[in-house]
């Protein structure tokens, strides 16, 4: 017990927590602003993966850190692109379109991978983004190797919940995408483009599960792997239920599993010998389950999640 | 301004034409990689025909890959028909599988007749089962299916791997994880000679028929087909939507575990955690391209077949990386999908500022 109350206190344990939190609090912002505006997005595991794969190659080909970040947004507001178009106007099924654009990326991703490394037998690597201590901060005990010692996406990636809450939560534009999810004939009434405000909402909501795919080849590790992503983008489609659409509790969420996560990473180190590792792999997903099961009774869904507008026609 | 208008007549040729267009269409985009990869079109194309359908062999090895396609794809339309969201069929192939291996490689010892439809029985019901969770979270909890059966693939894999790495290992596999093989008596027999198309084939043609039959001739499938496309109508009309949800939800993951079953019992001999390449997500393109129906479902499930088989050979040919074959079966369903909307709108342009009264 006592152990395991080291493990909680030591610094590094959360450092890490925080580091695995990083690409879930993009996704999960991600998938968030999509569904606010009315768009579930289940394009995110191969968003995820396009965006892991094309930020690495930008940058294995000679691109600067930042670019490969700025590529894999791109990439993935362009995937967002077709899913919108898809789903928006011509109002397909967004499940369907959803499962379709995943196959779709991570196919793209994996062919264009293997056009380029046709035949590597240990993956290519890059020089990945480095730690950067904040000036003060840092030299604080416990709160600054914790906190303060961290790669310049999870900063960016905390700024941007910051970012996210206040846009969606006090602005003219968080409130039209907020409604076009809510009551898209209201938004219509005010003279406002349901389907501009929808296509622009999954463009950049995609982008950023681009983002946090690009985090795990960019910082993270510094290699690009098939089925790297293992999960984590339906992962934050259930953070975006547990944390009842709202970036602050998506942050949290995202960190709690975080935590979580590097809490089985540790006991399979200790405990491991008695228990298959498999054991510590399955709990995340079964924690994401669990989460879910004891958020959907009071999940409050966007009214007009997955309802296509049709301008004068009562949904 | 885009605007979509209801056709007034819905066209049943149209309905048929529009996955065949999209299967056509996909195929010809797939020339865009190919001339990424920089392979001469041609060749390449050649290749994957020659490969898929070209000689007495490709066929023999697209017929392998349709059968367990048709049983996931089948599993797919069932759901999705009832709008049950069911994208474990991945999962559950694979649990159909590991039931098939406990009970077929040695703890049973039994004449052929009684040991083959004890294992298909086995992994039927061990699919079933695993769909079970999330269609009763669903409809206990209000648990969204498509991320609870999404994630219990990975959990599923999971537990496949620690049961090949542990009490399933194989002790004389060397270190390689994988199980100890179906005993004969256990086996699917080929069904064409010096081919490895096997009994899997017959069994998932049956199911198409037994489903087109239920679908369309009994009073289950109007249920389903009444709780897919108007839930609130269905339960007005007397049907209880819990019981016909947890119907669906047993049937679809039996089908997917029958996959599992073929997979092992006709094919490899025995499980290891690569068995199936994916055949559980390929289900919803087969699916899908066969507008949910079960006979459709046979037709596409050959298509997305030849399409990965033919991608093979085509690698082999040409050097061009097979995930080829990935890459056109998404567009294909892409394209289905915009095609379903071709055939039930008509697209008409309206001028910015027109309005419509």
């Amino acid at each position: 017990m006592s152990e395991l109350f080291d493990m909680l206190t030591a610094a590094a344990f959360w450092a890490a927590a925080i580091r695995i939190a990083t690409p879930l609090i993009f996704g999960t912002l991600g998938e968030l602003i999509c569904e606010r505006a009315g768009v579930l997005n289940l394009g995110i595991e191969g968003i995820f993966t396009a965006g892991a794969m094309s930020g690495w190659m930008t940058v294995y080909f000679g691109g600067d850190l930042w670019l490969g970040v700025l590529v894999a947004a791109l990439v993935g507001a362009g995937f967002g692109l077709l899913h919108a178009i898809l789903t928006v106007p011509l109002g397909l099924s967004q499940h369907v379109t959803g499962l379709g654009i995943t196959l779709l990326a991570t196919s793209a991703s994996y062919f264009t991978y293997r056009i380029a490394f046709p035949n590597v037998s240990s993956p290519p690597r890059i020089e990945p983004f480095q730690p950067i201590s904040i000036p003060g901060l840092s030299d604080i005990p416990f709160i600054g190797p914790a906190l303060f010692q961290q790669t310049p996406l999870t900063y960016f990636a905390v700024l941007l919940v910051v970012m996210v809450a206040y846009v969606m939560a006090r602005t003219p534009l968080g409130l039209a995408i907020r409604a076009s999810g809510e009551n898209p004939a209201a938004v219509d009434a005010q003279g406002l483009s349901v389907y501009g405000l929808r296509i622009g909402a999954v463009m950049a909501g995609s982008a950023l599960m681009a983002i946090g795919g690009a985090f795990l080849t960019l910082s993270a590790f510094n290699a690009f792997f098939f089925e790297m992503i293992a999960g984590r983008g339906w992962i934050c489609i259930a953070l975006v239920v547990f944390a009842s659409w709202m970036p602050g509790k998506a942050l949290l969420g995202a960190l709690l599993f975080g935590a979580f996560d590097a809490l089985q990473v540790r006991l399979q180190q200790t405990v491991g010998g008695a228990i298959p590792y498999q054991i510590f792999l399955m709990l995340p997903y079964l924690l994401s389950i669990l989460a879910l099961v004891m958020m959907s009774r009071r999940a409050a869904y966007p009214n007009a999640l997955m309802i296509p507008f049709i301008k004068g026609q009562r949904s | 301004m885009i605007r979509l208008e209801p056709r007034q007549e819905y066209s049943w040729l149209m309905a048929v034409a529009a996955p065949v267009v999209a299967a056509v269409v996909a195929l010809a985009l797939a020339a865009i990689p190919l001339l990424v990869a920089g392979a001469p079109l041609g060749k390449s194309y050649a290749a994957m025909f020659g490969g898929a359908l070209g000689s007495q062999f490709a066929l023999a090895e697209t017929l392998t890959r349709t059968t367990p396609l048709i049983l996931t794809g089948l599993a797919v339309a069932v759901a999705f028909r009832a709008r049950l969201w069911n994208i474990g069929a991945e999962g559950q192939l694979y649990a159909g599988a590991l039931a098939a291996v406990v009970l077929g490689s040695g703890a049973i010892d039994a004449p052929s007749w009684i040991l083959v439809p004890t294992l298909l029985l086995a992994g039927a019901t061990a699919g079933a089962l695993l769909m079970a969770i999330p269609t009763a979270l669903k409809l206990r909890f209000s648990v969204d299916e498509v991320v609870t059966s999404l994630l219990l693939n990975f959990v599923v894999l999971l537990f496949v791997s620690m049961m090949l790495e542990g009490p399933l290992k194989d002790p004389m596999s060397l270190g390689w994880p994988q199980s100890e093989s179906i005993v004969d008596a256990g086996t699917l027999p080929a069904l064409i000679a010096r081919t490895r198309v096997h009994a899997g084939l017959i069994i998932a043609l049956a199911m198409a028929v037994i489903m087109q039959v239920i679908m369309s001739r009994t009073v289950w499938g109007f249920e389903i087909r009444a709780v897919g496309s108007n839930p609130s109508a269905a339960r007005f009309a007397g049907m209880s939507t819990t019981t016909v949800m947890l119907r669906v939800g047993l049937v679809s993951g039996a089908l997917a575990g029958l996959a599992g079953v073929g997979e092992v019992a006709g094919l490899k001999g025995y499980l290891t955690h690569d068995l199936s390449p994916g055949f559980g997500y390929s289900g919803i393109v087969v699916a899908m391209l066969a507008g949910l129906h079960p006979l459709g479902v046979v037709a596409s499930a050959f298509f997305v077949a030849a399409v990965f088989v033919g991608a093979d050979s085509m690698s082999r040919a040409v050097g061009v990386p097979s995930y080829i074959a990935n890459l056109t079966v998404a567009v294909a369903l892409l394209a289905v999908l915009v095609g379903g909307v071709l055939t039930r709108y008509r697209i008409r342009l309206q001028k910015p500022g027109a309005r419509i009264v």
